[in-house]
């Protein structure tokens, strides 16, 4: 089973299937993505691969030739992650002996995630780059992303709450609560009652959802239905289970 | 500005050849139907009184008077379900929408035929 994969959310959209039955679907800009480290239980203590998404770069930089580029948009430990960097500590542990964990030799990235990979045979090096074309045989994917950030909401939008009517001497309360607990015993609100507050901005899962088409060459992949976020969002897909 | 990904998505459920016609036409929408396990054409005929959306969301509305009564119905331009829209009549109309053409009867429904434009289907009848 590949790893997944990081992409950007384009938006929505509908395409014809091969019954000319319109299909809902969201286009993902998926990848490339670069291997950026390989943790292994030797290493880290657990066995992982780290694979990191768009290059983070300025606009400027993105013009000049990779020679050129000034790299402001990284800090250093960023950019240390990816390439070999000169430093003391590196000349010093050079000089025990120690050897440098392999680099990716590319930009530091905007958007890194790694996947557990516990015995499995990936086959993967860092460095390596990896296309849409993973998802090839795959008929559904999970989708990690960060929803939309609603702010403060009342019940009825964060909870499902059903609200209140909105005749029969319902007045100033359609989208209240309504009772929130008991009388003097226990004479407090239990822990967890759901109430309004501030909603969306968390990371959501999308499972089993289906995938329509996967283009590598231009690094799309269609898939069937809604994914969380905002259009250019960044989502984590992987094969569903 | 809208993401070339999207153009990119929708391009293979676009149409080949584009249906060629305008807003006052007078057409024939040829639709597939599947009765049982047989195909067949089904025509539905009107004057065209609005397009409207991009891409694969692109519809018409076709209007027509069915036993003194006025039926519209909404094509999307590029269902595989729609065969092919062949136009009887061209008319010179002066607005994208004919939502007026609902307020009359008779006579009062009649567009004023024109000639075809260049590059655009000559007329069947």
């Amino acid at each position: 089973m590949p790893v997944g994969l990081l992409g950007k959310k384009v938006g929505m959209t509908q395409v014809y299937d091969a019954n000319g039955v319109v299909v809902p679907v969201t286009v993902i800009e998926l990848g490339p993505c670069t291997v950026l480290q390989v943790k292994t239980v030797d290493s880290d203590g657990y066995e992982a691969v780290q694979v990191g998404f768009e290059d983070k770069l300025s606009q400027k930089d993105l013009a000049r030739p990779e020679s050129q580029r000034k790299r402001t948009r990284a800090n250093r430990a960023e950019r240390g992650h990816v390439v070999a960097l000169k430093s003391k500590r590196q000349q010093a542990m050079a000089e025990r002996g120690v050897e440098a964990p392999p680099k990716a030799g590319c930009e530091a990235k905007r958007f890194i995630r790694e996947f557990r990979v516990d015995g499995e045979q990936h086959g993967l090096d860092v460095g390596q780059e990896l296309r849409a074309d993973v998802f090839a045989d795959v008929k559904a994917v999970d989708v990690v992303a960060t929803s939309k950030g609603r702010g403060t909401t009342g019940v009825m939008k964060r909870h499902n709450f059903q609200g209140q009517r909105a005749t029969h001497g319902v007045k100033k309360v359609h989208r209240m609560p309504g009772s929130i607990g008991q009388a003097t015993d226990p004479a407090r609100v239990w822990k967890g009652k759901r109430m309004a507050g501030r909603y969306g901005g968390t990371q959501v899962t999308v499972r089993n959802l289906d995938v329509v088409s996967v283009d590598a060459e231009n690094n799309m992949l269609l898939i069937n239905g809604a994914v969380p976020g905002p259009n250019g969002g960044y989502v984590v897909v992987r094969v569903a289970k | 500005m809208r993401h070339k990904l999207l153009d990119l998505a929708e391009q293979s459920s676009l149409r080949e050849n584009k249906l060629n016609f305008a807003v006052g036409d007078t057409v024939d929408v040829h639709t597939r139907i599947l009765e049982g396990n047989k195909e067949r054409i089904q025509i539905f005929g009107g004057v065209v009184i609005a397009k409207r959306g991009h891409g694969t969301n692109e519809s018409f509305l076709v209007r027509r008077i069915v036993a003194g009564e006025g039926v519209e119905r909404t094509f999307p331009v590029n269902s595989p379900k729609v065969a092919d829209v062949v136009v009887k009549r061209h008319a010179r109309v002066r607005r994208a929408k004919l939502f007026y053409l609902r307020d009359r009867i008779g006579k009062a429904t009649r567009l004023r035929e024109r000639r075809a434009r260049a590059g655009e289907a000559e007329t069947n009848t």
